[in-house]
């Protein structure tokens, strides 16, 4: 299948194929893709934060569009690239780590992809208007105050990608809970999948509390209610608390995923069993349970009284025991194994020291008294750098150049992965290790300029110079991406020789029913188990027969067209009626879609015996 | 032979228990109308607040744990997993509505 018959289908019905797809592994790749773009989209912005901030008093952008340019940073980064990129892993890899042929919910799968995607390019699309200035975190009343649409673009923007990913992660617990090969006991799933599963259970939990802050802000930009707004008996702290309720276990989704990524590549490339399996499982519940309480460490400074603070300050302080553990765990999943060493083993490798200095400053901004120093300064910017970049953005590149060759096939050149790693490792470092000194000396956070021979020059132009390192660094990763596509080396199944769960035991890429027969699970890694006992192959739990898969269909896209319309017309319906149309016919086609869905039978294809048989595996 | 009659045991046995699930859900939808329809009259009849609002939120307690329990299976077997994520979400709420109404309502 794969390039072949995409190449004779030509190219209407290949697109075709993409815009339906309903297959967990193409629209994990979607997921890669937009999640990936709207990466480069806010490195750009980056970069252009970092030139103005090269130089005191600098005027390479104006102030406003300076404020623009931070938010959009940091809400591009965190929603539309972190996020969907993880989900994209999640979406290709956990269901063949369970021994599922799809997810519980392929056409919910497909719809929460789009929604992402339409969600983002709206949010986008205030560019051309006056994008959202408030910052990622839109306090009240900044964002309430705020003239123009570009906070109406925010709210629409985010409640539509918020939606796709609360769709997202539901379908992954339904997954997780019901979709196991035979055999899967939940002490025997691979550790990447228990963390798409917890962090899945944060998204279901934490997104609500995001929708409903967007809806009252909605309410107060839009419809004239005042929950924010002081003068009428609202209460702005209620957004904060709103936001960060949602804002913590976010940073959780964030890293979760990628400690199950580190979690496979350490015992893959030292081919040894991972140290703690069930430390593990516990310390990741720990974590998530502990990262619904803490969420007021972001609001030491308004004033909530020091009782609050300290019951706050300790249970923040507490979530560092568990990461502790997974630190350790993985340490000593190291210590005496036989070690090899490639780009994916060196984002790693990295990943330990990096995500540790993070964690470290982590504490101490968890201290109530000393926050008072250190909030809203680079300190600040400093230590969340640490964490999601080299915790987060280190493990995704780590996952990538480790199921590259399950995904797609082939492996990432090593050498152009290792001179983007070295560079990327090197600018990250030279960027955010100074912000920390920065912060310290005074300088705050958001600001668009700063004086001259106050001391921060030149830790200023180290930190811009870093980032032209990190842009490198991406640059050459992507010319790794077009070389591995056109001349890259062809994997086998078990692609790194030493694989031990079950996606190695299937061809890369997996065909579209993933596997002709499911496997039976008799331990924890079963592939090593039958590596162990010499079998070349999983022991099928199924003979040959008749595999039930879903149909493709167009009605997501569609759908979430609807949405979007209705989106834009809520923006814009503040200033002139007429725009209501598009809010009514957007829902309208919305409505219609869901109708035909409900009303449509569509009971899916079936591939027959004989197909699969001639197939071979 | 023996296979059919067992089968056909399981099934008669099957249908026993979908009839009493079916009673059970038709009592409990009854009686989550009927709440509902207290809580309007004792606010048309303008009893007093004092009285009103702690029942209100007694049948309102009621209710979710018949919405709970009933309609959505956390009583039955086999639904281990998807009890402990409500009770997990339940814990989460409370403790949020617990937050709010200590530091910023009170
Ligand atoms: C040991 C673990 C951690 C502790 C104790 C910790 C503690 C804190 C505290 C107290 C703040 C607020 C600082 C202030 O605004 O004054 C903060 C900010 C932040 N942390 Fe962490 N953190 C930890 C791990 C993480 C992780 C794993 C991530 C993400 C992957 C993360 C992402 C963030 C972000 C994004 C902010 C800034 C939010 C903003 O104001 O825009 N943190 N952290
Ligand atoms: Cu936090």
């Amino acid at each position: 299948m794969g390039m072949t018959s995409a190449q004779k289908r030509g190219f209407g019905a290949t697109l075709w194929d993409w815009l339906t797809t309903v297959d967990h592994k193409k629209i994990g790749i979607l997921y890669l893709a937009g999640g990936g773009f709207f990466f480069l989209l806010g490195g750009l912005e980056a970069v252009i934060i970092r030139i103005q901030l090269m130089s005191p008093e600098n005027n390479f952008i104006s102030a406003g569009l300076y404020n623009e340019m931070i938010t959009m940073h940091g809400t591009t980064m965190i929603f539309l690239a972190a996020m969907p990129i993880l989900l994209g892993l999640m979406n290709f890899i956990m269901p063949l780590q369970i021994g599922a042929r799809d997810v519980a919910f392929p056409f919910l799968n497909s719809l929460g992809f789009w929604l992402f995607l339409f969600g983002g390019v709206l949010l986008n699309l205030s560019w051309f208007t006056g994008a959202p200035d408030a910052g990622w975190t839109n306090y009240a009343p900044l964002s309430i105050q705020s003239p123009g649409h570009g906070i109406d673009f925010y709210i629409m923007g985010l409640q539509l990608s918020g939606a796709g990913t609360l769709m997202g992660g539901i379908n992954f617990i339904v997954t997780i809970v019901l979709m196991r090969a035979p055999g899967m006991t939940y002490m025997r799933m691979p550790l990447f999948t228990w963390t798409t599963f917890v962090a899945s259970i944060l998204i279901l939990f934490a997104f609500p509390a995001l929708t409903v802050g967007l809806f009252l802000m909605m309410f107060d930009r839009m419809f004239g209610s005042a929950f924010f707004d002081a003068a009428l008996g609202g209460n702005a702290v209620i957004w904060q608390h709103l936001f960060w309720i949602f804002g913590h276990p976010e940073v959780y989704i964030l890293i979760l995923p990628v400690f199950g990524v580190f979690s496979e590549v350490f015992p893959t490339f030292a081919k040894k069993r991972l140290f703690g399996y069930t430390a593990m499982v516990f310390a990741t519940f720990l974590i998530a349970f502990l990262g619904f309480m803490v969420w007021a460490h972001h609001m030491f400074t308004v004033g909530l009284g020091p009782v609050a603070n300290s019951i706050f300050a300790v249970a923040t302080m507490a979530i560092a025991v568990p990461t502790g553990i997974k630190i350790f765990n993985w340490l000593f999943t190291l210590w005496g194994g036989s070690i090899k060493i490639n780009t994916a083993m060196l984002w790693s490798l990295a990943f330990i020291p990096s995500f540790t200095i993070g964690g470290m400053t982590g504490v101490m901004l968890a201290s109530a008294v000393a926050d008072y120093q250190y909030h809203d300064s680079y300190f600040v910017i400093g230590h969340f750098h640490y964490v999601i970049v080299g915790g987060t953005v280190f493990g995704i590149l780590a996952g990538l150049h480790y199921w590259w060759p399950k995904m797609f096939g082939k492996y990432l050149h090593e050498g152009l992965g290792q001179i983007s790693f070295w560079t990327f490792f090197v600018g990250f470092h030279l960027t955010f290790f100074i912000q920390h000194f920065l912060g310290l000396m005074g300088m705050p956070r958001r600001y668009w300029v700063f004086l001259e021979n106050q001391g921060l020059d030149t830790g200023n132009l180290i930190s811009s110079i870093g980032a032209f390192f990190m842009s490198f660094g991406v640059i050459v990763f992507l010319i790794n991406i077009i070389y591995t596509t056109i001349k890259g080396k062809k994997a086998p199944r078990d692609a790194w020789g030493s694989g031990r769960t079950l996606e190695w035991t299937i061809s890369s890429p997996p065909v579209h029913y993933n596997f002709k027969q499911l496997p039976l699970v008799r331990g924890l890694d079963p592939l090593w188990i039958e590596k162990t006992e010499g079998n070349e192959k999983m022991t099928p739990a199924e003979p040959v027969d008749e595999i039930h898969m879903p149909n493709g269909s167009i009605l997501p896209l569609i759908m979430t067209i609807g949405f979007t319309i209705a989106s834009y017309g809520f923006i814009y319906q503040t200033g002139n009626k007429y725009w209501l149309i598009a809010v009514y016919s957007g829902i309208a086609i919305a409505l219609i879609c869901m109708l035909t869905r409900s009303l449509k039978d569509d009971h899916g294809h079936h591939i027959s015996k004989e197909e699969l048989e001639r197939v071979g595996d | 032979m023996t296979d059919e009659m067992s089968t056909r045991k399981i099934n008669s046995f099957q249908k026993q228990k979908n009839k009493q699930e079916m009673q059970r859900m038709v009592v409990s939808f009854a009686l989550m109308i009927i709440f509902t329809l207290i809580a309007f009259a004792l606010v048309m009849l303008e009893v007093p607040s004092t009285y009103v609002i702690p029942i209100i939120l007694l049948l309102a307690f009621v209710q979710v744990g018949f919405q709970f329990f009933y309609f959505m299976h956390l009583k039955d077997k086999g639904h281990e997993v998807p009890s402990q994520i409500i009770y997990g979400g339940v814990f989460i709420t409370v403790m949020v509505a617990l937050t709010f109404t200590v530091i910023t309502w009170w």
